[in-house]
């Protein structure tokens, strides 16, 4: 375009519609302070992950992982009992939420003109929008002082598992509703039953997809504290015992970080290190997977 | 089936547990501020007023710099950088909140007291009645730093969700606007905001549910002593969730228990209010699209 039909388009636009200087002005002041608000996210996340590891490294040697705390004033000792007791919680909670979430979306997919399937669907998104405290709470009445009768391991897998099955139904909801509907009407028209057109045609389909949803309401639920704090209480010392209380990564934090003392608060830094790791590991991994799955 | 069932058994047992405080101080609960287990006198308007406080500091500080973020990302930002770095303020989501409560308690507390509290105080507390907000002794573990965390903790789901809204902003809206010689700030803040602004509002009453019942970090951080309700944000206060975490173990009375669990039966109350509304206005931005992962 030459400058002298430049200027002749110019002059056709009223002067308040022109890219005038005050208006480009204005334009890069926004952008910048946009770009700050995105720099000021991404730094935060640096600077609180980079204290973790700072101060979580010092903390990280065999011993950290193996043995179980010392009483006040001993140097020494390590979160094991914390760890294992992590390691139950999950596996427990697992086992307990993974079936009831898968079920709940296949009652919401497969079944959708079915009369529960609204309900069921409303529920899992009401008890997921529900404070983590809350659902200890209820379990705690439930479980602590109703069924149990005292703290106990089992109430805080429960707890954890509450808090996962609204995680998993959604998750695998989705990836239900990706399942081609073909499929199923093969299987249904080659005389196959509902369930078994379920359990041997769209799970096995979607099973990269179940897997993930699975690790994501662990990874979700390895952090939790609060309704640890009303149902599983902790234990210094090393238990598998799902009636009786135990220690969890968590609960470890919480106590060493409100505790007065600098060697406590350097194996909290240190126990909040491993937690990211074991986490922000889940985390790559899936990741990796879904990258995998769209290729 | 065993989804909705869980549902009405938590609505159900906190209900049941919490009747006897129900009963017995109907909504004189709400409207006063005397928590006096000895004397089983209970009136829950600190814990309600120290919880709204927090979340709205947090909403105040969190919305303009996840709105930013978001927009700069969608709109703005090189086109490489924006999956990136969209994914790394999500991981901020991922963080435990134990984490990020250690992180409260050790780094930001002594740089809230001795920095920014003072500051505001220097500048903003000398402003007539907002000047009220800053009054009193800096403590650094107050409302303010409850207030900051909650801001920390919600970004990344105003964030994502925001995003989500924006992507879903049809292009011919701003092709539109940029047509007819808008620059492209203009077009944003004319032609997409409107369009997205009923699933930006959802995001932010999402972020509101995040915030009210976030227990551990803000339990660590915001004193846990003070019952009274002064218009300073520099006092040591309780909010709902972490007045359960810090005396549900330690209530020795039916009376004392049953006033707690109140308190839970607010949350729950409350939650699925909010979580209701949240999800109507982001469904209604992006209605054809799948829900994801994050809301």
């Amino acid at each position: 375009m030459t400058v002298g039909s430049r200027t002749l388009v110019l002059a056709t636009i009223p002067e308040r519609h022109r890219v005038t200087s005050r208006r480009r002005v204005v334009e890069r002041l926004i952008v910048s302070l946009l770009a700050l608000a995105t720099l000021a996210s991404v730094a935060l996340l640096l600077i609180i992950l980079g204290y973790v590891v700072a101060q979580g490294l010092p903390a990280i040697n065999v011993d950290f992982f193996t043995q179980r705390p010392r009483p006040v004033g001993e140097v020494g000792g390590g979160v094991q009992p914390a760890l294992v007791g992590t390691l139950v919680l999950a596996a427990v909670s697992g086992v307990i939420a993974i079936p009831v979430g898968i079920a709940a979306a296949i009652f919401v997919v497969e079944y959708r003109t079915g009369r529960f399937a609204t309900p069921v669907r409303f529920a899992a998104e009401l008890i997921a929008g529900l404070p983590s405290i809350v659902i200890g709470v209820f379990v705690w009445a439930f479980l602590v002082r109703g069924l149990i009768g005292h703290f106990a391991a089992l109430a805080g897998a429960v707890s954890l598992a509450v808090i996962m099955v609204p995680i998993v139904a959604r998750t695998v909801e989705e990836v239900l509703r990706l399942v081609p509907n073909s499929l199923r009407e093969a299987a249904l028209a080659l005389g196959a039953p509902r369930w078994k057109v379920i359990m041997r045609v769209v799970l096995p389909t979607a099973r990269a997809g179940v897997i993930t949803a699975a690790v994501l309401a662990l990874a979700r639920s390895a952090g939790e504290t609060a309704p640890l704090l009303l149902t599983a209480l902790g234990n210094d010392f090393f238990s598998t015992d799902l009636l009786r209380p135990i220690g969890a990564l968590p609960l470890q934090i919480y106590r060493y970080a409100v505790s007065p003392y600098d060697d406590w608060h350097t194996k909290a830094w240190g126990a909040s290190l491993v937690l990211v790791l074991v986490i922000g590991a889940i985390g790559l991994l899936l990741r990796v997977v879904a990258r995998q799955r769209v290729n | 089936m065993l989804v909705p069932l869980t549902l009405a058994a938590i609505a159900l047992l906190i209900v049941i547990d919490s009747w006897p405080s129900l009963s017995r101080f109907g909504l004189s609960y709400f409207t006063t501020s005397v928590w006096d287990p000895v004397h089983l006198v209970f009136g829950a308007a600190a814990y309600v007023y120290g919880t709204i406080v927090t979340t709205l500091v947090a909403v105040v500080l969190a919305t303009p710099v996840a709105l930013g973020a978001s927009i700069f990302l969608t709109e703005f930002a090189p086109r490489r950088i924006r999956g990136p770095v969209a994914y790394l303020i999500e991981i901020l989501a991922y963080i435990p909140s134990i984490v990020y409560g250690l992180w409260a308690i050790f780094v930001m507390v002594p740089v809230m007291r001795d920095r920014v509290e003072p500051a505001l105080q220097g500048s903003l507390g000398k402003v007539p009645v907002i000047g009220q907000l800053f009054s009193g002794t800096p403590v650094g573990l107050d409302l303010l730093s409850g207030g900051v965390v909650l801001a920390i903790m919600i970004l990344p789901i105003l964030t994502a969700v925001s995003r989500e809204v924006l992507l879903a902003v049809p292009p011919t809206q701003r092709e539109a606007m940029i047509g007819l010689g808008a620059t492209r700030w203009e077009a944003v803040s004319l032609a997409v905001l409107p369009y997205a602004r009923p699933g930006i509002i959802g995001g932010i009453v999402l972020g509101v549910a995040r915030a009210f019942g976030e227990t551990m970090a803000v339990t660590m951080v915001v004193g846990n002593s003070s019952r009274d309700i002064s218009g300073s944000l520099f006092v040591p206060g309780y909010t709902m969730a972490s007045a359960i975490a810090n005396q549900f173990v330690e209530a020795d009375s039916e009376l004392y228990f049953s006033a707690i669990v109140e308190v839970a039966l607010l949350l729950l109350l409350v939650a699925i209010v909010v979580n209701t509304i949240a999800r109507y206005l982001i469904r209604r931005s992006i209605a054809d699209r799948p829900q994801g992962a994050v809301v």
